[in-house]
């Protein structure tokens, strides 16, 4: 590599890796500060936590590659993935949850692959999947919105101390668990939506939280960091199916808004499913791709045995994108077939 | 008439730089001590010297014949004396010598007795192409191939369209600007004649729509024979197939040239030097360059071809020193030099000094597809790139790699600042030699065949011989024959021993 700019274009228009990865980070803001705003400073814990051992797992990494530590440290790529990882998990979650699920995804998921822009699967989502399979209790318990967001030393309490007694009425299974446990009992959509854990779409509080996440995403839409291909194909193959099959019994089959506005969905659609390195790259396979995702992520909503299935959606449209970039290389000008 | 425009896929909005070097008239470049004329100034084969060290020549004489049809003559800058003709540094990116006629002017310029007006209008297309040939015209926008055989092709073709491209779309160069505003008649005239040699159904001179007084010095001279069309600033809008694209809606064949749609497209300064050519059997000796940048009066000039590229940037008020970086053409595609006494050739379209900033460190590539956004001919850039890295030819050339224009687009916007178009030429070129390592080995594989079927022949023939031999004598005949090389070898190995003892005695006299 020269140092000078030797070989043509002599120019460049200074965007940087680094630039892209934090700007996708800020976006991610008006998300968490709503977060913050419904269910306490919990999720800055999370997020300090994650962010922290994404830090000095992609240092040990690189320093086990003999990789210049600082140059990589600085890409941001690694706190991102601790960014997505800790919105994924619940902010009541144990510390070892952060740090068994960061140890996956950076070394594991991404640097086992080769590092930045070689890995296969989304790191944060392999790191998720990872805890989702080995503590499944801890995942499950979710802070509910019916009193004040709990206090910054309950948060404490639950994520260092390991409490003898769950502390009754601030934490519950989301709403896409409730819906899904009890049309397994029988209960008709209708009125498992009156539980106290939904709101008017989605979950109570999360369907706000989703749509600062819609905020944030669109953001990074406008100013073309992220294309629109992969969001909305996402989105439109959640909607299209759920509205299919909410039109055809809307007793066992939860409105096309509902699974919007609850679990993951926006935070995939926008932040997660575009992640460029393990996403699909034209513009018809991006649309493949997200379509993809949507519909896996119906699919294992309503007939798998997750109440969420965003993340197992992602690795298995992760692993289809070579596949389908094969499938669909644009036609370069003057070629004719 | 107006023609609808399209668009071409990708391309950037940059800053375009242009009102550095556009605002001034251009000036007149003083004839230099020396003049180094390289043999090889355009694309094909180099031309063939016709002086000899120590002969005075003239100004436009020539000094150097067209070696082939793929080739131009060369002609002298100025008059004075071939002092040496030998390798001297050249425009190149390998910055390596090449073999150049040297001139020392005698300062007087005198012209050499060139012929005079031709009536085009009466004058054979072929006869046309003959002269444009003699006048050593190749295209003068940058890429250098010799005009005359697109001419030809035209001929051989029919032609739909003949696009006149004054699409200057990289930022910094104004030199076809100013060509037009100040010699608007002479594009105009020579558009004309370009048609009439190609026999063109419709002909338009296209300029972009950031060239407003260009476009109303055009317009004053056209009449209804030539549309003039003003096309939208993007970069590359300039590059051959996207004008094409822009103009026509059609797409050039992969691999395919602009015949190949019915059209054919020359630069803004060939139409003038064919002009120059037809009327007054000027051929190229000069051209204008923009030199601009950082350098204190940025301008364009009127330099003959062989002028150092060092006296162009002291015209301009400025001293390169090893804060500066030259590059010949525009920052997305032009050619890096750090030599300043390389020769400003025939396809020197622009001077651009500018400050030698560190290039940011390559990063892996996150595949953000982003240089596919940009991509013109909607190529893979981030596959390609990988192809590269992999050595995998079979698959550079599946994704296309020829198709690529090296316009820069995705390197430019590359968030990891990969010289993506570094990596494409070294795919191309190893391909290349390849195919040449290739063509080698089947050539050799040919005449080692025709070799073992003449030795197949041969020892046939003999076989054919003896088994006559056979057949016509007896055994009694066969028994003689064998005796008698038995006899012979027996003579030989005697004969041999005699020799191989001669030697070993010599040896122990010694």
């Amino acid at each position: 590599m020269h140092k000078y700019f030797i070989s043509s274009p002599h120019r460049h228009d200074g965007s940087s890796v680094r630039h892209l990865m934090l700007s996708v980070c800020f976006a991610l803001i008006p998300g968490l500060l709503t977060y913050i705003w419904f269910f306490g400073w919990g999720i800055v814990i999370q997020c300090l936590l994650a962010v922290g051992f994404a830090l000095a797992a992609e240092y040990l990494a690189l320093r086990l590659r003999k990789r210049p530590v600082t140059f990589f440290l600085k890409d941001g790529s690694a706190v991102l993935t601790g960014l997505l990882f800790a919105l994924s998990i619940s902010p009541f979650s144990p510390w070892y949850i952060s740090f068994f699920g960061i140890l996956v995804a950076i070394l594991f998921a991404k640097h086992i692959y080769g590092g930045l822009g070689q890995n296969l699967f989304n790191p944060a989502m392999v790191g998720y999947v990872f805890v989702l399979l080995c503590f499944p209790a801890d995942m499950t318990n979710w802070p509910l919105t019916i009193t004040q967001p709990p206090a910054i030393s309950t948060y404490f309490t639950y994520i260092f101390t390991t409490p003898e007694n769950l502390i009754d009425g601030i934490s519950g299974a989301t709403a896409l668990d409730q819906m899904k446990t009890q049309l397994g009992s029988m209960g008709m959509v209708s009125e498992i939506k009156l539980e106290p854990a939904f709101g008017q779409y989605g979950g109570a509080g999360w369907e706000w939280i989703a749509c600062a996440y819609l905020f944030g995403g669109l953001a990074l839409t406008i100013l073309g960091l992220i294309r629109w291909h992969i969001p909305v194909a996402v989105l439109l193959a959640i909607f299209l199916f759920s509205l299919f099959f909410h039109l055809y019994d809307s007793d066992i089959y939860p409105s096309p808004l509902f699974h919007i506005f609850s679990g993951g969905t926006i935070l995939c659609a926008f932040f997660i499913a575009t992640d460029p390195v393990s996403a699909s790259t034209s513009a018809k396979g991006k649309i493949l791709y997200g379509g993809l995702i949507g519909v896996l992520c119906f699919s294992i909503r309503t007939w798998g045995s997750y109440p969420d299935g965003i993340a197992f959606a992602i690795l298995v449209a992760n692993a289809c994108v070579p596949l389908i970039d094969h499938y669909t290389r644009p036609r370069v000008l003057g070629e004719f077939k | 008439m107006s023609r609808e425009l399209h668009t071409f896929p990708g391309g950037l909005q940059m800053p375009t730089y242009k009102a550095l070097s556009d605002q001034e008239m251009s000036i007149l470049q003083p004839i230099p001590e020396r003049l180094f004329l390289p043999l090889q100034q355009h694309i094909g084969i180099a031309s063939e010297p016709t002086v000899k060290i120590g002969d005075k020549v003239l100004k436009g004489q020539i000094i150097a014949r067209a070696n082939g049809y793929v080739s131009v003559p060369m002609h002298a800058s100025t008059s004075g004396k071939i002092v040496d003709i030998g390798d001297y540094p050249v425009p190149h990116p390998s910055e390596l010598k090449a073999p150049c006629i040297v001139i020392e002017a005698d300062g007087e310029d005198r012209l050499f007795d060139i012929k005079p007006t031709h009536e085009y209008h009466s004058v054979d297309p072929k006869l046309l192409q003959e002269l444009i040939k003699e006048c050593g015209i190749i295209g003068l926008g940058g890429a250098g191939f010799p005009a005359h055989v697109k001419l030809n092709e035209g001929v051989e073709n029919s032609v739909d369209t003949l696009i006149i491209n004054g699409v200057e779309c990289e930022p910094y160069i104004t030199c076809d600007d100013r060509l037009i505003q100040e010699k608007a008649n002479y594009i105009v005239a020579g558009t004309r004649m370009i048609r009439h040699a190609v026999q063109a159904k419709h002909c338009v001179i296209a300029v972009e729509d950031d060239m407003p007084a260009a476009y109303a010095e055009l317009e004053k001279l056209i009449d209804d024979d030539i549309e003039l069309l003003k096309i939208p600033t993007r970069y590359p809008a300039g590059g051959e197939k996207q004008l094409i694209q822009v103009l026509t809606g059609m797409e050039v064949p992969s691999g395919g040239l602009p015949i190949h749609v019915g059209v054919v497209i020359h630069n803004v300064a060939t139409a003038a030097a064919v002009y120059r050519a037809v009327t007054r059997g000027e051929p190229v000796i000069s051209r204008y360059v923009t030199v601009t940048g950082m350098v204190d009066k940025p301008r364009n000039l009127q330099v003959l071809l062989g002028t150092r590229v060092k006296d162009c940037i002291e015209a301009c008020n400025f001293d390169v020193d090893e804060n500066c970086q030259m590059i010949l053409g525009g920052p997305m595609m032009g050619m890096h030099v750090s030599n300043p006494h390389v020769p400003v050739i025939k396809t020197t379209n622009c001077i651009l000094v500018q400050e030698n900033t560190p290039r940011p460190p390559e990063m892996p590539c996150i595949r953000c597809g982003y240089c596919a956004d940009v991509c013109p001919v909607k190529l893979l850039p981030q596959q390609l790139y990988w192809h590269a890295k992999t050595d995998n030819m079979e698959a550079s050339q599946q994704y296309h790699i020829f198709d690529c224009i090296e316009c820069g687009c995705c390197s430019y916007v590359c968030p990891s600042n990969i010289p993506l178009v570094q990596y494409y030429r070294y795919s191309k070129s190893k391909i290349a030699a390849e195919e040449r390592r290739r063509d080698g080995a089947d050539h050799a594989h040919v005449r080692f065949l025709k070799r073992n079927s003449r030795l197949g022949k041969k020892l046939e023939n003999k076989k054919q011989e003896q088994q006559v031999l056979g057949n016509t004598d007896s055994t009694e005949n066969k028994q003689d024959y064998i005796a008698a090389a038995l006899e012979r070898t027996r003579l030989k190995r005697e004969e041999s021993k005699t020799q191989s003892r001669k030697p070993s005695t010599n040896d122990k006299d010694a």
